[in-house]
């Protein structure tokens, strides 16, 4: 019985928190401001036009670099509010567990995402109309995107609960979603060269966010990369509930 | 039954509540009263569930609220402190929210939340979001929430905080109604409130418990319980005080306030719980032909109990 409880929870959970989105204009400028930064990138910086190629390869490019910026200030207000407001008290004291207090926010916030993200569908329609793209490609694309939204919004989920401040969750989240998109790259590797040993800079490289969105963006679904996003979700998502579980206040 | 047992969370170096244990049964409104700071509300929340114990537990309705945490929630409504709603939703859609997280049946449960609203006068606001309520309603939505799954046990932190005093009168007449059936604790620093709905009083002072007993008990601790106040008009109250101090059975007496021939007196007696000597002043004092405009014996003050205890 208690799966049937804990389902009956998350949803509760998660009617709420997608409701209070679209309740407030918080989620209406989010998605202009996400749609006006996607086009802006991809058409004047990348020359979309201009390449003369029917393909959404340089929109998917530039989705790590946006994201990196607004899911974090999606993923802010989880926790951090409740804490401000004193509500985070109401929500622990009803029978439910802090893993589905988690995971129905969780869900709500990637649901929003993925609906911004579904909200890009004219590119997809301007390149059916140019010419006839690689649809598989284009699917993955989205795969991989809302994939990394998720990573990101664990991220930021995390360090919205470990604090009352939703802007040092801001800064922190951003922080750490560079981390993993460098991860591999010379600004992180130079950092380590030199004194780490092997394993750990290859373990580092590994964990970058770009390698496995790029493999799964040229249309590969590989299991490891699936398997790679899932566990970031996954520890982000425990090490929130650790920091909930080990709040000394409200 | 609500069991406390040693109760005790440790804050880094502070101790905010130190092996606290009382029990609550049915039908009792049990008074949490204490300095600020004093570990109420972290007492509370341990009690709640919402902060875990350095050591010692809480079991409700036979449910431990640290090994069984789920099921001895369910039992309990809880009004937490400055009573916190989510600010954006409706107080429909708020209610719906926590009857379904809660489990209550979905046939029956907008009939709860209807029944819930009219209880809590909060008909007239209930497609309002609650940002847009003043502190009262907010603190009666909050209230709402607590009892909507009709608990045994009620758990309320500073209910009537912020309320006007015709609300106040209404959230505590409320309580009085639910205490048949429930076992309600609720914390206050308002000692009338204890007066007015509690059936029994705990005082706590760093987070150590230093008093529980009835408010009558409590303030048969009172310096003044039994005390005989008498105001009156007489020739020469200086004289008068003399002659009542030598009266059999009166310990002390003393002028309070004095204006030519009026005199507010306190006379101590021996033992205040003895048969009264009330009537035996009042004829010494006509006998003296002294005008008697008042006499008035005290129960004793709760906040000079409450004084003495918490700042000793």
């Amino acid at each position: 019985m208690r799966t049937a409880e804990s389902i009956r929870s998350i949803r509760a959970i998660f009617k709420r928190e997608l409701a209070g989105y679209f309740g407030s204009p918080v989620a209406y400028v989010f998605i202009v401001i996400f749609l006006l930064l996607l086009g802006f990138f991809t058409f004047y910086i990348n020359h979309f036009f201009e390449m003369g190629q029917a393909d959404l390869r340089s929109f998917f490019e530039w989705i790590p670099w946006v994201f990196m910026f607004l899911v974090p200030a999606v993923a802010m207000r989880l926790w951090s509010e409740e804490r401000r407001l004193g509500t985070l008290e109401l929500m622990l004291t009803l029978p439910i567990t802090i893993f589905e207090a988690i995971l129905g926010k969780f869900l709500a916030a990637w649901a929003f995402l993925g609906i911004c993200l579904l909200l890009t569908f004219p590119m997809v329609l301007t390149v059916l109309y140019l010419g006839s793209p690689d649809m598989g490609a284009i699917f993955t694309g989205y795969v991989g995107s809302f994939l990394m939204a998720g990573a990101f919004l664990s991220i930021g989920s995390m360090t919205s609960s470990l604090t009352r401040s939703q802007v040092i969750s801001f800064i922190i989240a951003v922080v750490i979603c560079l981390f993993f998109i460098l991860a591999g790259y010379p600004p992180i590797t130079e950092i380590f060269s030199g004194w780490a040993p092997k394993w750990l800079m290859d373990l580092v490289a590994q964990m970058g966010f770009l390698p496995h969105y790029a493999s799964i963006k040229r249309g590969v679904l590989d299991v490891k990369d699936l398997l790679y996003f899932f566990s970031v979700i996954f520890f982000m998502l425990a090490v929130n509930g650790a920091v909930l579980e080990n709040r000394k206040t409200a | 039954m609500i069991e406390v047992r040693e109760l005790t969370k440790v804050f880094d170096v502070k101790t905010a509540v130190n092996s606290v244990s009382f029990t609550v049964e049915k039908g009792e409104i049990l008074g949490f009263l204490g300095p600020n700071g004093a570990g109420k509300s972290t007492t509370m929340r341990m009690i709640t569930g919402f902060l875990p114990p350095s050591s010692g537990t809480a079991v409700i309705g036979g449910c431990d609220i640290v090994g069984d945490s789920l099921n001895a929630r369910r039992k309990i409504g809880y009004l937490p402190e400055n009573a916190p709603v989510y600010r954006e939703m409706r107080v429909t859609d708020f209610l719906n929210f926590c009857a379904e997280v809660r489990g209550v049946d979905s046939g029956s449960q907008q009939a709860r939340v209807d029944e819930t609203i009219e209880k809590c006068f909060l008909s007239d606001v209930r497609f309002q979001t609650v940002a847009t309520l003043s502190k009262g309603f907010k603190q009666r939505v909050c209230f709402a929430q607590s009892i909507l799954h009709d608990p045994e046990y009620l758990i309320f932190d500073e209910p009537t905080d912020g309320l006007d005093p015709n609300q106040k009168h209404e959230v505590r007449l409320m309580i009085r109604e639910m205490s048949a059936e429930k076992a309600i604790i609720l914390s206050t620093h308002i000692l009338d409130e204890v007066d007015a709905v509690c059936s029994r009083a705990i005082i706590i002072a760093n987070g150590k418990i230093v008093a529980d007993d009835t408010p009558q008990g409590l303030k048969a601790t009172s310096p003044t319980h039994g005390s005989l106040m008498v105001r009156i008009t007489a020739e020469e109250p200086n004289a008068l005080l003399m002659l009542l101090k030598a009266e059999p059975g009166v310990k002390a007496a003393e002028i309070l306030e004095q204006s030519d021939r009026h005199a507010r007196i306190r006379i101590f007696p021996e033992n205040p719980d003895a048969p009264p000597i009330a009537d035996r002043i009042l004829a010494m004092l006509s006998a003296r032909s002294a005008t008697v405009h008042s006499l008035l014996v005290e129960e004793g003050r709760l906040d000079e109990v409450f004084r003495a205890i918490t700042t000793s």
